[in-house]
């Protein structure tokens, strides 16, 4: 008799996902090579391979936890494995293993064309007609029209300062980067080259001549300069973090007291009592726009699918965008979360906020700005920069 | 006649299937994981990657040895981690000596194996630890040595090259104990009661007969500091501050470049097959 019941309603939801598809289907999903659906009841297991804080099972606070709800509601096992740069979410994926990723735009392209995923028939994710509508089908979520994942946030890199060793609090990032820095030695950058991008945007308010306009855009000259300044700003350096939890423990111990951060790790610091401060300088920042996504080689596509759904419905959106510190991009989730003033305080719809914020991207040799006189450096030659720079 | 007993028949009358029965395992060890992989290494840095997605393109090219021989900062960290090594390895050498001698020689017979004990107690602890609890030591300004140092106006050196140094060196110790503790409990007392015999004063019997006898094992200690520190990376992670070593520029570019990577990791392989080739007359190699 049960059996009977679940397939039952197996079918009726089946039928429901199909009727949905029906009604507003654009119809090249066929084309495209999307799961046409239904996202049927296959229990599975799948694995999450995620930025630290989009998908808390417990483990870091037993209070923040939209993993296990998703578990008992869906009957999906959930494994999650987070990863500190987007180099190394490209370097995981591309290992195989992992189901779904929530990947950045500078790590979105590359798995794209990598062909390490499969496109998404959104028409599958009945949440996804209430994100906001400056996230849908934004370059480095969609090709030509075929749609790679739900949107779950943006933010920008903020500069993170010791309240009571940072005085006054700064509205500049000229402290982590001028040499004469009051803060010499207890600065900390992002261990990644595209850090180099932070280094541009800098370069834009500071020395306007060199024309910079989107900092994934770099001429040569460009790119000298933005070289010059990391040159310039190993010195006050005291580590280059790439692990989130290490940086919270230097910060702890004060050995770092200004530097890049995620408004995430501010949070943690500021979880008993207010330490730190997190501002968006006036020069602007470089930031996300985060996108989950499938892999091509899910074996779970049914829980893939209500993963993604699970994670961009309002409630859960919510949670995981106010525990982030980011912008989220569901617009029903600004009505749950715990503080009303979340998505005011990250500006989720003001698109005016948002214009001196660089959403990471993968920078390639025709430039992502629109110059067509010169070519731009691409991404490979700014890992070997880095490489060299940080060695040298 | 039961399945047993048959194969145990077939070996018995079969000395050739025997052995190769038993020596399958270590062959496939060394020659399929070991060797196998050390292959691989070298082949990958032969390949070329597609620049945007990182893939790597099974197509041949020299340039990932033209990029580590040409740019002047891989030229420098092979220099720097050499060095560190070889700082790591006479450090480890000068504590080691005299700790040996004194378990070996000094030391009443029965107490050895608990110095022994004593000496091995921290590779029962991990590794990251140890070596998070020298972090906490080494911070600048909050750390314990900057508080046991400052009264002489002195003050930590903070995370970099020195705390690299300091805390490998604290790692790679009992590896260098062991193999002189070894050495020098082999050395027959006659040897050393001749040396007195002769007229020579403790300290020109250690120099001119002990330390010559132990130095094979000496060599043998330093075999493993040496290739320990050479390929360490996360020490270099968490005590280093910006110092990077060679293990740090493999970790920076396995996810984005693993041809040039794998490239940079045959450095130490060739410094440690000029080091073994250096050190193999000594007889080190017999001590291991």
């Amino acid at each position: 008799m049960k059996i009977s019941l679940s397939r039952k309603s197996a079918i009726a939801i089946a039928a429901g996902a199909l009727l949905l598809s029906g009604c507003s289907s654009s119809g090249d999903d066929s084309t495209s090579g999307a799961y046409a659906g239904p996202v049927g009841d296959t229990p599975g297991t799948i694995n999450v391979l995620a930025w630290p804080g989009y998908a808390e099972d417990g483990s870091t606070d037993p209070a923040v936890d939209w993993v296990t709800p998703f578990e008992t509601e869906t009957g999906c096992t959930v494994n999650v494995k987070t990863y500190g740069t987007s180099d190394e979410a490209v370097q995981l994926m591309q290992s195989g293993g992992y189901d779904v990723v929530s990947a950045s735009g500078d790590a979105s392209l590359r798995l794209i064309f990598g062909e390490d995923l499969q496109p998404v028939n959104l028409d599958l994710i009945p949440n996804y007609v209430d994100v906001f509508d400056n996230l849908k089908d934004r370059p480095w979520n969609t090709i030509e029209g075929v749609n790679y994942g739900v949107p779950h946030g943006r933010g920008a890199n903020v500069l993170q300062y010791t309240i009571s060793k940072v005085k006054p609090a700064p509205d500049s990032w000229s402290v982590v980067w001028e040499p004469n820095s009051p803060l010499k030695g207890k600065i900390t950058a992002y261990d990644s080259a595209i850090y180099i991008a932070d280094a541009a945007v800098y370069l834009m308010s500071t020395k306007p001549e060199l024309g910079i306009t989107d900092p994934y855009a770099l001429d040569s000259t460009q790119f000298e300069a933005a070289m010059e300044l990391l040159k310039q700003q190993k010195p006050l350096v005291a580590e280059y973090w790439g692990d989130y939890t290490k940086y919270v423990a230097a910060v702890q111990a004060g050995s770092i007291v200004a530097g890049t951060s995620w408004q995430v790790i501010a949070n943690v610091l500021n979880g008993e009592k207010a330490t730190v401060g997190a501002v968006k300088p006036k020069e602007g920042a470089t930031g996300w726009s985060d996108t989950w996504m499938i892999s091509k080689n899910t074996e779970s596509i049914d829980c893939a699918y209500k993963w993604l759904n699970w994670i961009v419905s309002p409630a859960t959106n919510a949670q995981a965008a106010e525990y982030f510190g980011e912008a989220p991009a569901n617009s029903k989730a600004c009505a749950l979360t715990a503080s009303k003033t979340h998505c005011e305080s990250y500006h989720a719809d003001e698109t005016e906020y948002w214009s001196d914020v660089y959403y990471w991207k993968t920078p390639t040799e025709a430039c992502l700005d629109g110059r067509t006189d010169v070519k731009c450096i691409p991404y490979a030659e700014w890992v070997k920069a880095w490489s060299s720079f940080r060695n040298s | 006649m039961s399945l047993i007993e048959s194969t145990q028949r077939y070996f018995h009358a079969h000395v050739r299937a025997r052995i190769a029965v038993l020596l399958s395992a270590p062959v496939a060890w060394l020659g399929v994981l070991y060797i196998g992989s050390l292959a691989a290494l070298f082949i990958t840095s032969i390949w070329k990657i597609d620049t945007f997605t990182s893939k790597v393109v099974r197509e041949f090219t020299l340039s990932n040895f033209i990029d580590v021989l040409t740019d002047k900062a891989y030229f420098n960290v092979t220099v720097r981690t050499v060095g560190v090594a070889i700082a790591v390895t006479i450090i480890c050498a000068i504590i080691a000596i005299p700790m040996a001698f004194f378990i070996a020689r000094v030391a009443k017979p029965q107490s050895r194996p608990v110095l022994i004990a004593l000496v091995i107690t921290p590779l029962w602890a991990s590794y990251l630890v140890k070596i998070y609890a020298w972090r906490t030591m080494m911070a600048p300004d909050s750390g314990f040595l900057n508080w046991l140092i400052s009264p002489l106006g002195l003050s930590s050196p903070g995370f970099g090259m020195v705390a690299v140094i300091i805390g490998l060196s604290y790692l790679w110790l009992p590896y260098m104990v062991l193999p002189i503790y070894a050495g020098m409990e082999k050395l027959p007392d006659s040897i050393i009661d001749a040396s007195a015999d002769l007229g020579a004063k403790p300290g020109r019997t250690f120099l001119k007969v002990i330390l010559p006898l132990t130095w094979p094992a000496i060599i043998a200690g330093s075999l493993f500091t040496f290739s320990l520190s050479l390929g360490d990376y996360i020490t270099v992670q968490i005590l280093g501050g910006t110092f990077q070593m060679l293990g740090n520029v493999v970790y920076q570019n396995f996810a984005l470049n693993l041809p040039f990577a794998a490239a940079v990791a045959l450095i130490p392989v060739i410094v440690m097959i000029i080091y073994l080739a250096s050190v193999r007359k000594t007889g080190a190699l017999d001590n291991l």
